[in-house]
């Protein structure tokens, strides 16, 4: 090997010493007092220091538990630090999730960032600020509020100055927060409203080291996985000898039916694993449903029901009301990350430290603690970008994985990327679900009696959402650990029934929602939940009842709406698509509207598309799309415009190529050829505009658009066919089969 | 006996099997991380490098096929200082969500580029049609090349 030049260090060198100077346990910190609740994040982590250090140069580095997944959160967090703190950015640096170092901010999950860590950065920044200014006043002996601050420098109006520099040391970070200093008003903002470039997205141009993937550490080894034909199968004998013989093999790992392997290069590792495939002798467990059946199936399966979003009418409708309904369904959705997840984990002195994509660093180390049986202050967990996971994908399953490798061989960090179909056949996909709808019609045409049903399993069983331990290998081990029963996620924000609540104004509803908790095939948290499919049986079945009371469907919602801020939307995109009422739609153009408030919570957005329908194929093909979004005070403009046009494309995806594909021998989906998603050729054109609220609060915005997307184009597809196709996804043979 | 590869206009030896796929070899011995693993069948473009100006799948190439073949990386177009018109382009675009994509996309677009200086919207989209986005940043990747294919034309590189 003669690289001369590649003398880089290992990534990781110098992180495993850092010190721990302050107490981030957040029930520490409330035993202090019951102190009055506070926004955000800052309710559960109160002293300013987990929040924000000023350095001897007057520079600012910020923590926050949430980490980048390519939506960007870290430059918009960022963002607001430097605002808040009358910084240049350049002069701030932020830290993402270290179970040594960051505030303990759960998963970052929900399109919840801006609203938890975001609220607490900016209140903490503005209340360090208002420090910084408070001592810089007592040393000039002027009254503080004569002082103005730019890029951390105070002055008074005859320019005398002190800079956060000068006054850091004095500056007792160990206080609680109050939450008491007001943030700046939306007027006074300079970095918060600007479309600031990605600092990430350089680096990822240029091929840096960005990802877990990428990173190694000096006597780094490469480790591998061998998983089983299906779900819920044990290993009942492998014949290792040969393969611990293979080329720079240095052990194979059993414990139960867990099965891997440790080799000292990469493609020695996959080597090893294809041949202890072929070795492993398995006893298969339970057949999986027939897919035929699949909705029928977990409808048969037992569920706990609860009724939510109750109104009742004083009069109900009259008993010549004009009656509908619909049942709707969606396949399982695979989160299908382009890069199979990876993690790096070391065993070095008893004490095991992890290198993970995963979305809550903290739910994490606490199942590892289970698994390994080491104390929570043994394992660290370190946050290093992984690819896009839109979800749980791998990431937590392999992060346990490669612990137990680098268990089995102490003082080499082990890094293990799974293999394409580990990834496919083995992540937790969005659940299945069928949802049924039942509404009547007024001598008016407007909805009087809206009944909604569904049937989902659940859509978080991440670490930490059950009693169990929620990480695959657990179930494997010789002494297996159980995952445990799954729960809801309550509402407002619901789980499966996230959205299933309509955000229109109708007199009389009932919406009941069928928790299965039986998984036959594994499921876990996909980008929006329940909300895509919700949105989509909500939105389609305002059309057709549109189409009952012969009403434009824009002008349909618009009647049912009360909100303001949801009509704006609405109008705003029918005026950017030129939505003309009474349009004829055929096979050349068809279009559709969807809106939905995300979560009942979060963005507004609705979407309207453009569908083309090839009558030989039945494929469809969406060339416009068309996107308007409320998320209150806008942080970065630009970064939100990606975060809308990305969910209408993946939602596209999903809507039209989309289902995981299995038989009862188990999962069919382990490659992208099995697994279709729309290609670059078929990709709609998007338009994005944005109503920027600066007095609003701001909203969640990454899972905003796939609902009303798919929605959009079930819509225009039945506007172009003259069909109402009920069942996702809308792909060739269906449409085709419907245009008969 | 050790193979050589001509990578990034250097000479490198590598301890590697002939059967090795470069990917690993790039990744591992060269510490050239840019091209990533996505699916090791050749079906996603993450992977993607450029063998004697064509773009090539780095995951099924074994190291053995590729003789005196010149070798260029991500790396080698250009760095955070001075970037490539494609990186740039990529840059003022925003184009990238997670952008574990990205690699494979600028790669395949050099490629385009070094053929057709000027390509259009639906150029860019055929010609990066087995290139596999899962954030939906497509829009972005496609008006970034044509903005890099203009931008090269205007300096008439």
């Amino acid at each position: 090997m003669n690289a001369p030049t590649l003398t880089r260090r290992g990534f990781t060198q110098g992180l495993g010493g850092l010190v721990l100077a302050f107490s981030l346990d957040p029930a520490e910190l409330l035993a202090q007092g019951a102190a009055a609740r506070l926004p955000g994040s800052l309710n559960n982590i109160r002293s300013l220091q987990a929040w924000i250090r000023i350095g001897g140069d007057g520079n600012a580095t910020v923590y926050t538990g949430k980490v980048e997944l390519g939506q960007g959160i870290l430059t918009a967090l960022w963002q607001i630090a430097a605002e808040e703190l009358d910084l240049a950015p350049s002069r701030v640096r932020i830290f993402s999730a270290d179970t040594a170092l960051s505030p303990e901010e759960g998963q970052t999950a929900g399109s919840q960032s801006i609203e938890n860590s975001g609220t607490a950065l900016r209140l903490a920044c503005a209340e360090v600020r208002a420090m910084l200014v408070d001592l810089a006043a007592e040393k000039l002996a002027v009254p503080a509020n004569s002082l103005t601050v730019a890029d951390g420098v105070i002055s008074t109006a005859d320019r005398l100055k002190v800079t956060y520099a000068e006054v850091a040391v004095q500056l007792d970070l160990t206080k609680e927060a109050t939450g008491k200093v007001a943030p700046k008003p939306a007027s006074a903002h300079k970095i918060v409203g600007q479309s600031t470039p990605r600092f990430d997205i350089p680096g990822k141009v240029t091929g840096r080291i960005t990802y877990v993937q990428d990173i190694f550490e000096a006597g780094m080894v490469h480790g591998r996985v061998v998983r089983p034909p299906r779900y819920g199968s044990t290993l009942e004998s492998v014949d290792d000898a040969a393969v611990s013989k293979m080329a720079g093999v240095i052990k194979v790992v059993r414990d139960g039916s867990f099965l891997g392997v440790v080799a000292e290069r990469e493609e020695q590792a996959i080597k090893a694993r294809e041949a202890l495939v072929k070795a492993a002798k398995w006893k298969l467990g339970p057949e999986l449903p027939d897919p035929a059946n699949i909705h029928a199936h977990l409808k048969s399966l037992p569920n706990k029901t609860e009724t939510i979003g109750v109104k009742q009418a004083s009069a109900l409708a009259a008993a010549n009301a004009r009656i509908w309904e619909a049942t709707y369904t969606k396949p399982y959705l695979a989160h299908g990350s382009i890069g199979p997840s990876c993690a790096m984990a070391t065993f070095i002195n008893g004490r095991m430290i992890v290198w993970t994509h995963s979305q809550g660093v903290f739910p994490l180390r606490n199942e590892l603690v289970k698994v390994l049986k080491l104390p929570a202050k043994d394992i660290r967990c370190i946050h290093v970008e992984g690819s896009g996971c839109y979800g749980q994908n791998g990431a937590d399953d392999v992060a346990l994985d490669a612990a137990l490798l680098a268990r089995a061989v102490p003082d080499k960090p082990v890094r293990l990327q799974w293999m394409r179909d580990d990834e496919f056949a083995w992540e937790p996909y969005g659940a299945a679900m069928s949802m049924s709808v039942k509404a009547s019609l007024n001598a008016e045409g407007q909805i009087a009696d809206w009944q909604y049903e569904l049937w989902s399993n659940t859509h978080s069983m991440r670490p930490e959402s059950t009693d169990g331990t929620n990480v695959l290998a657990a179930w494997y081990l010789a002494e297996p650990q159980p995952h445990g029963a799954p729960r809801g996620i309550p509402q407002p924000a619901g789980g499966g029934d996230r959205n299933a609540i309509p955000l229109y104004d109708f007199p009389n509803q009932k919406i009941v929602h069928h928790f299965i908790p039986e998984m036959p095939i594994r499921v876990s948290a996909l980008r929006t939940l329940g909300a895509y499919a919700n949105v989509f049986a909500v939105e389609c079945f305002m059309d057709e009842v549109a189409a009952l009371a012969k009403a434009d469907p824009v002008a349909f919602r618009l009647a049912h709406l009360k909100d303001p801020r949801a009509k704006a939307v609405i109008e705003k995109v029918a005026a950017m698509a030129g939505w003309k009422p009474g349009e004829v739609g055929s096979l050349g153009r068809g279009r559709g509207i969807g809106f939905a408030k995300y979560k009942n919570l979060a963005s507004y957005v609705a979407v309207i598309a453009d569908v083309q329908i090839d009558r030989a194929s039945g494929q469809v093909r969406v060339p416009q799309v068309w996107a308007a979004a409320d998320s209150g005070l806008i942080i970065n403009p630009d970064g939100l415009k990606n975060q809308i046009e990305g969910g209408i494309i993946q939602s596209a995806s999903w809507t039209l190529y989309e289902q995981v594909r299995f038989d009862k021998t188990g999962i069919r989906s382990r490659d992208w050829a099995s697994y279709p998603i729309m290609t670059m050729p078929d990709v709609p054109k998007v338009a994005v505009e944005l109503i920027n609220r600066p007095s609003e609060r701001s909203l969640g915005a990454g899972e905003g658009s796939q609902g009303p997307a798919v929605a959009a184009i079930a819509n225009a597809v039945a506007h172009a066919t003259g069909k109402r196709l009920r069942d996702l996804p809308l792909d060739a043979g269906r449409v085709k089969a419907a245009l008969g | 006996m050790a193979i050589s590869l001509k990578v990034n206009g250097a000479s490198h030896s590598t301890p590697a099997e002939p059967d090795t796929p470069l990917l690993y070899v790039l990744r591992n011995d060269l510490f050239l991380a840019g091209a990533k693993f996505g699916c090791g069948l050749a079906q996603c473009g993450a992977c993607t490098v450029l063998v004697d100006g064509k773009a090539t799948r780095s995951c099924v190439t074994p190291i053995g096929t590729l003789g005196n073949s010149e070798i260029t990386t991500i790396e080698a177009l250009g760095t955070i200082e001075k970037p490539h018109p494609l990186q740039k382009a990529f840059i003022d675009e925003q184009a990238a969500q997670c952008g574990y994509c990205i690699n494979g996309m600028i790669m395949k677009a050099k490629e385009l580029l070094d053929q057709k200086p000027r390509p259009s919207d639906a150029d860019v989209r055929e010609a990066l049609a087995g290139h596999l986005c899962r954030c939906g940043t497509h829009n972005r990747i496609v008006a970034a090349v044509v903005r890099a294919g203009k931008e090269i034309g205007r300096v008439g590189q």
